[in-house]
């Protein structure tokens, strides 16, 4: 579980995030939507204090985060997994190299069995076969499935997603969707997903929490977004074509 | 003022929460190739090209006849290892290493690839930026020697070719009074160039905000800065060690 409260941040004068707080679970995916801009990514960041936002307080499973020494923070910080929005591959290293960086740097584990846990992540986000291929021979969708297989490849505790499915074609995005909340379900984790993708909101959005300009305006899940009653929220629900037409058939 | 002060906390920050030994040995080595190879043609084709235009130029300065011709590659030797070997050549040194390791670290931080490392709980700065240093410790030294011999072997050819003065001449020359203490000041110049060289750069490159075109701009700064840090540096050190005591 992770609990944020009173998160404020400003570059320069313009104000980024203002006061959120809220509560992530584990064991379900908790969505973070919002219209492109909005300050969702920064949101992340402060999370994790890759941005030191300017005021508020971050708690991972009690464990205060803002407050913690460095040391501490190392240790909070080795049980994270990230998906950044570009992917964030590391340019000079292949897909395999990539992915097992992480098992590199902080497990302790055999060559063999790290080999291994490479190629059951790979292969769980589609891309058996991509191993000796550089990030730059890659799709952007193909970077993205490389990414996440990075951030779960060690098991991680906190798993933070940012735009799972942006450049996915729908089915990929489906099958991503997918692979988030089982993971999520199977390993307990605490699972933070940004996206603006009303798809996987429909699909995976039990815990949802909505963003706009800043503020945090509803929060919910997604049998009741479409009578929320909070007017920012319909224009970025009905928005979608296929949700404006079901709610012209009576369906929402 | 306040870029200073950050840049110590950054050079701070290189030794604390190291990776393992074993993590960076493979890093410095692949380092030290890349600079190796980045900048080692260069280097020949300019050092070789320095010397040579020294001696002819030398040998036109020197005209009175009472002056022995191996004065000229002495006039050489001197300028190779005090100013051109350490000095000049790491100005080329900024231009090549410097600005691809800030365009390096700056493409890494645009997209990410720094975040990737910190929110692993990764010491950024430890892990990409001190093998950068050790590496550049290593191979300028090793790259101002290769430079010095360069130069000198330039004006061994080229006084031979024109006839300014006799192999013969010349190697006397370059050995006639020779102070080894020269020697050695040109290699403690190369260290604290090599050192300012790289983390000013790491430096500039690390901190870059934005995207590809302040990448550019960083790399470009990176330069600049490290340009004029190395010319103080040269006459802070003349200074020091050269003055007679
Ligand atoms: N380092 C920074 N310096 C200054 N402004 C920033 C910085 N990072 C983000 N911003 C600004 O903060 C605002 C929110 O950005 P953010 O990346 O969080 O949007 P987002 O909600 O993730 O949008 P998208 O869906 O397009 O990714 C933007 O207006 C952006 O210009
Ligand atoms: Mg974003």
């Amino acid at each position: 579980m992770i609990e944020i409260f009173n998160i404020s941040k400003s570059f320069g004068d313009k104000k980024v995030l203002t006061d959120i707080s809220g509560t992530f679970e584990k064991g379900k995916p908790n969505l973070i939507i919002g219209a492109s801009g909005t300050g969702k990514s920064v949101l992340l960041k402060c999370i994790v204090e890759l941005i030191t936002p300017d005021e508020g307080k971050v708690f991972f499973d009690g464990r205060n985060f803002t407050d913690a020494s460095r040391k501490e923070k190392i240790e909070i910080r080795r049980e994270i997994g990230m998906l950044f929005q570009g992917g964030a591959l590391f340019d000079s290293k292949t897909v395999e190299e990539n992915v097992r960086f992480p098992l590199d740097m902080l497990a302790n584990m055999p060559r063999d069995e790290k080999q291994d846990r490479v190629n059951l992540v790979l292969n769980r986000v589609g891309l058996k076969g991509a191993n000796k291929k550089m990030p730059s021979e890659l799709s952007g969708g193909m970077r993205k499935r490389v990414g996440i297989a990075r951030a779960i490849v060690n098991n991680p505790k906190y798993l933070f997603c940012d735009e799972p499915n942006s450049g996915l074609d729908p089915q990929t995005s489906i099958v991503i969707d997918e692979l988030i909340r089982d993971l999520t379900e199977d390993y307990d984790t605490t699972t933070i997903v940004v996206t603006h993708d009303m798809n996987s909101v429909m699909g995976i959005g039990d815990r949802i929490m909505f963003i706009h300009q800043g503020r945090k305006l509803w929060e919910g899940s997604k049998d009741n977004i479409t009578h929320s009653g909070v007017k920012e929220l319909d224009d970025f629900v009905f928005a979608n074509k296929v949700m404006m037409a079901m709610k012209e058939k009576g369906q929402v | 003022m306040k870029e200073i002060g950050r840049y110590f906390i950054f050079l701070g920050n290189l030794l604390v929460n190291r990776e393992s030994f074993k993590t960076h040995y493979k890093l410095v080595i692949d380092e030290c190739v890349l600079i190796g190879l980045d900048s080692i043609f260069l280097f020949i084709l300019v050092s070789s090209f320095m010397g040579a235009v020294s001696t002819v130029q030398t040998a036109f300065n020197l005209v009175a006849p009472y002056i022995p011709k191996y004065v000229i590659s002495q006039v050489v030797r001197e300028m190779t290892v005090l100013e051109l070997a350490p000095t000049v050549m790491a100005i080329i040194f900024a231009g090549k290493v410097g600005s691809s390791m800030a365009g390096n670290l700056g493409t890494m931080r645009i997209t990410e690839q720094i975040d990737a490392l910190e929110v692993m709980g990764i010491n950024s700065i430890n892990y990409l930026v001190l093998p950068k240093v050790i590496a550049s410790l290593i191979m300028y030294p090793m790259l101002v020697v290769v430079a010095g011999v360069c130069a000198l072997v330039g004006g061994y050819i080229v006084g031979n070719i024109t006839g300014i003065l006799s192999p013969d001449e010349y190697i006397y020359g370059i050995r006639y009074m020779f102070n080894p203490f020269t020697v050695t000041f040109a290699l403690i110049k190369s260290f604290v160039f090599a050192f300012l060289v790289s983390s000013i750069s790491s430096y500039k490159g690390y901190y870059t905000r934005g995207g590809a075109l302040e990448v550019g701009i960083s790399s470009t700064k990176a330069v600049t800065t490290s340009v004029i840090a190395i010319l103080l540096a040269d006459y802070l050190l003349a200074q020091l060690l050269l003055s007679p005591a």
